[in-house]
């Protein structure tokens, strides 16, 4: 069995989730490579090819494939699907854009999201905004399988396989990117951050929300928020956490003005040790905060930054 | 053009799901259903295509038991002009719900399909993608901005760095974000009208299609608990707490 991971990079590096759903296909199968398509994608079949695990990195030139075009990817993926067990991908925009296309042009089951490898055919993921874990079987002959990053570690880069050229397939010209707005951050991304400062509602405006930036910046920390602090305007749309946002499983969450709804929890409860600052008691993200800190955010948020 | 929007039923997102203890699946006895909240946003964005001009005619569909006429009814509700209900007692995978409305879609000659991003039951995030690839249309997923432009379709998409907006040609398949828009309520007028707009109740078989789930659910459990915290007095305590004891800073 061998499986085929999509990698997901910028041209010179492959992006987070790539090295995790990689050590997640080298649970499914004995052998895993890499499919790594652009122009100008060298440096990212390079980082490929050092991953732990991998036998072989596929590298497709091809302009076509910069702007993740799901169709040209799908149109890509599909004839090579035949040779492989399992087509794994990680549960990013990208992946989820191009994984299930793959499914159903392979008249296959797909399965979103897994967090643990139970064997080749065998995976459990989350349903129900992770109140409940499904352990799911699939009968088909290629299993299309995307990778939650905090399920898994980054495979390691010290691998040296080797990295051969293969065709690229049609450029089907089906949509093409207009323009990109993407959140520009000196700070670490937030998916794979160690520390993490996330703000809600409770900070009232994007003004006051840049408290957090001075905590961020001594903590080392990326910013996250609720969908509250998101749909009002204080920060941009990627920095949502949870079941419909961003998974994030840090060392630290601080989670500032945040209630703490189902769908907050989603995406952090993961997290090996939550800070939850709030001015109610009753907030129910105390109920999964390792330390609570009941108070005015406004007067605890600064006196932390100074002190810690 | 027709615009085919796809409403699940679901559990209402306020209500905390209980893993049944035989593992078999999820209490769903007397819990309160709902119309899965991108599909509500799914719908809006549809009427007001409508009403822009853009679409002469939105149509809801929902795949599951006769229960998702009431969603159904919801959809025609808000404004609707006609649902499709394709009933089964069957358990339906994302597969199957892609394969049922690209039939209707192909029945219908609809110029857009409107999905919702993710159901927040099975939390899949697949149908749109599928159906676009059954219908070998093109796909913008996690909209967060829609504009028809005569045969092209401009969105903007919400992805990991911040934005992105894409152009394609219709017909093609739009998925939901949260940000699209607000969704109308349904007014007590629209509701009594509702009730007289036409619903057509299909099977899987008139349509062609097989259902049959491709994935087995071996067992669902309940996540991992954790161990309850300590509340801290102060920030001094707080930083101590960080510094001596988890040793996270
Ligand atoms: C389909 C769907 C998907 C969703 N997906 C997500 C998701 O991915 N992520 C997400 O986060 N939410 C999501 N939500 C929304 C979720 O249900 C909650 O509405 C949201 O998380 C609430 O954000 P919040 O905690 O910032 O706001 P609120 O619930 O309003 O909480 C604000 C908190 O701030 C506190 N506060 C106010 N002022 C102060 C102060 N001065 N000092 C200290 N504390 C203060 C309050 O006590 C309160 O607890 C989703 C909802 C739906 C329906
Ligand atoms: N049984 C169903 N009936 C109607 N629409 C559905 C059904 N299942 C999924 N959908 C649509 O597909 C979207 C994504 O669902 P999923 O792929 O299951 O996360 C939903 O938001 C709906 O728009």
């Amino acid at each position: 069995m061998t499986a085929l991971v999509i990698a997901e990079h910028d041209g010179s590096h492959l992006r987070g989730g790539t090295a995790n759903a990689v050590a997640a296909a080298a649970k499914m199968a004995g052998e895993v490579h890499v499919l790594v398509a652009g122009s100008n994608a060298q440096g990212a079949a390079g980082e490929a090819a050092k991953l732990a695990g991998v036998a072989k990195v596929l590298h497709v030139p091809g302009a076509h494939y910069d702007g993740g075009s799901p169709e040209n990817h799908a149109a890509l993926v599909v004839p090579m699907a035949r040779g492989y067990s399992h087509v794994v991908a990680g549960a990013t925009a990208f992946g989820k854009s191009v994984a299930p296309r793959v499914a159903a042009l392979l008249d296959v089951a797909q399965v979103s999201e897994i967090t643990a490898v139970e064997s080749s055919d065998t995976f459990v993921r989350p349903i129900y905004a992770g109140n409940a874990f499904a352990t799911v079987r699939s009968a088909d002959a290629v299993k299309v399988v995307t990778v939650r990053a905090t399920g898994f570690d980054a495979a390691p880069a010290t691998g040296s396989a080797p990295v051969e050229a293969a065709p690229a397939g049609p450029d089907l010209g089906r949509s093409k990117v207009l323009s990109r707005e993407l959140t520009k951050s000196a700070r670490p991304e937030l998916a794979g951050a160690r520390r993490v400062v996330s703000g809600g509602r409770g900070l009232g405006s994007a003004e006051n929300f840049k408290m957090l930036e001075a905590l961020a910046d001594k903590l080392g920390a990326a910013i996250g928020a609720s969908r509250a602090a998101v749909d009002s305007g204080f920060v941009p749309n990627d920095y949502q956490v949870g079941q419909t946002g961003k998974i994030v499983a840090p060392e630290l969450y601080v989670a500032i003005g945040i209630s703490g709804a189902i769908q907050h929890l989603a995406g952090m409860k993961d997290s090996k040790v939550i800070v939850a600052i709030n001015k109610d008691p009753e907030a129910p993200i105390f109920q999964v905060a390792d330390y609570g800190l009941v108070g005015d955010l406004f007067q605890l948020v600064p006196e932390l930054t100074a002190k810690i | 053009m027709k615009i085919l929007v796809a409403v699940k039923r679901v559990v209402d997102f306020n209500v905390k799901v209980r893993v049944k203890s035989d593992e078999t699946g999820v209490e769903l006895a007397n819990v309160k259903m709902s119309m899965n909240p991108f599909d509500e946003i799914a719908v809006e964005e549809a009427l007001k295509l409508k009403e822009a001009g853009r679409a002469a005619e939105v149509i809801v569909v929902s795949a599951g038991t006769s229960a998702c006429q009431e969603t159904l009814r919801s959809g025609l509700a808000m404004g609707a002009d006609r649902a499709i209900l394709v009933e089964t007692d069957a358990e339906l995978q994302p597969l199957a719900v892609a394969k049922l409305l690209a039939a209707l879609a192909k029945r219908e000659s609809a110029g857009l399909a409107i999905l919702g991003k993710q159901a927040i039951d099975d939390d899949a995030n697949q149908t749109g993608q599928m159906l676009a690839a059954l219908l070998d249309w093109p796909q913008a997923t996690f909209a967060s901005k829609v504009e028809i432009d005569g045969a092209a379709a401009r969105v903007t998409r919400e992805i990991d760095g911040g934005l992105e907006t894409v152009e394609m040609n219709l017909p093609a398949v739009v998925t939901t974000d949260l940000r699209l828009n607000t969704p109308r309520y349904a007014t007590l007028p629209n509701i009594m009208k509702a009730k007289k707009k036409p619903l057509d109740v299909v099977k899987p078989a008139d349509l062609g299609v097989d259902v049959a789930p491709r994935l087995a659910t071996l067992k669902v459990s309940e996540p991992p608990k954790r161990k309850a915290g300590a509340m801290v007095k102060d920030v001094d305590e707080l930083v101590g707490k960080l510094k001596n004891e988890a040793k996270v800073v």
